[in-house]
């Protein structure tokens, strides 16, 4: 005997599959109800930019987490789930405003981020640290010893390092305006690329 | 302790338990039936045991929530597929719609089995019943299928 119902045979090879794109608009669908209820505790979307492909994550209270992973989510999915909620949905249209925002920035159309910001991520010194970023107004910079006394820790530069590189906000919240107090740039999550080319379009924003 | 982020999940099940929901369902009952499922697993989510096997899970609650629907449509969808579903496929048609005339037990036992991957033990739990019973059912209905299927062709 053969077809998909013979004995032994495994019941229809691929039965009922749904269609391609009935299983995207089930999923968006999802976001929305989920959202709705109040079942969304993060979303996510990829976006490309002129930094290469970031991730966009928030939660109800505003844009939560900008990692410049978008090509490869996986490890920052996995460490918002564990650190916020595993209540994670992929919701682009739920971001949408908030990419917009990230991309204006990004090619110099706006100065701040515009938008709410969900500080939760940083915790701490870190969080200190993170609202004198804040501070730093466009198209200047600061040192890390600068930051380090305006945070009230004169002698603590490593640790306003370390802290600008755990910045979970990175362009909205400007750490790409923290440099080296002899002028070079020092790092950057997004690569020593992103930051010159993010200060490069202030500089041409504000001076020229 | 971690979980992984729920997309995660939808993305690995999401097609099973839209089989599940459509054996038992029309498509459009199938659509919100498959939304129930995953908003009802999302909020219990985070506190779900950690050796529970997600997929087994997803198929219980998905049967739940066909059968919920069926009885706040206070009918059993027995016989025709009603004609404003556009088939995707001819196949998944007639497989719905002999689905759709299998006694009630029959069919769950069959959707539980061979399109949820439950093992008869806890297709019979989940079914109340016995696991020899529902094996019985399943097989009943399988050969049932079989007939309604050739004779469609």
């Amino acid at each position: 005997m053969t077809g998909p119902l013979s004995p032994g045979a495994p019941f229809p090879a691929a039965p009922l599959e749904p269609a391609a794109d009935r299983v995207a608009e089930l999923r968006a669908r999802l976001a929305d109800r989920a959202a709705e209820r109040g079942l969304l505790d993060v979303a996510y979307r990829s976006l490309d930019t002129e930094l290469g492909a970031l991730l966009l994550a928030s939660t109800p209270a505003g844009l939560v987490s900008v990692t410049f992973d978008g090509a490869a989510p996986d490890a920052t999915l996995e460490r918002l789930a564990t650190s916020l909620s595993p209540r994670i949905l992929e919701a682009p249209a739920r971001l949408d405003a908030a990419a917009r925002a990230i991309d204006d920035l990004i090619g110099g159309r706006s100065r701040a981020f515009d938008g709410a910001l969900d500080l939760s991520l940083a915790r701490g010194f870190g969080r200190d640290v993170i609202e004198r970023l804040r501070e730093i107004p466009y198209g200047e910079t600061r040192s890390y010893a600068q930051v380090a006394a305006a945070a009230g820790s004169p002698r603590a530069v490593r640790a306003v390092g370390t802290a600008c590189r755990r910045n979970p906000l990175p362009i909205a919240i400007p750490c790409h305006r923290v440099v080296r107090s002899d002028g070079a740039l020092g790092q950057y999550v997004g690569g020593i690329e992103a930051k010159q080319r993010l200060l490069r379009v202030e500089g041409a924003g504000a001076a020229h | 302790m971690s979980r992984a982020p729920f997309e995660r999940i939808v993305e690995r099940h999401g097609a099973r338990v839209w089989r599940v929901c459509r054996a038992l369902l029309d498509e459009t009952d199938a659509d919100d039936a498959w939304s129930e499922t995953f908003l009802t697993a999302l909020e219990a989510y985070p506190t779900l045991a950690h050796d529970e096997r997600i997929e087994g899970w997803l198929v219980t609650i998905a049967h739940r929530k066909a059968i919920d629907v069926l009885r706040r449509r206070s009918r059993l969808v027995v016989g025709e597929v009603p004609e404003r579903v556009a088939p995707s496929r001819a196949r998944d048609l007639d497989l719905a719609r002999a689905l759709a005339q299998l006694p009630q037990r029959q069919r769950e036992a069959v959707v539980l089995h061979h399109l949820g991957g439950l093992p008869f033990a806890e297709v019979a739990a989940q079914l109340e019943s016995s696991t020899d019973a529902v094996r019985r059912a399943s097989s009943d209905g399988v050969r049932r299928l079989r007939v309604l299927m050739g004779e469609e062709r």
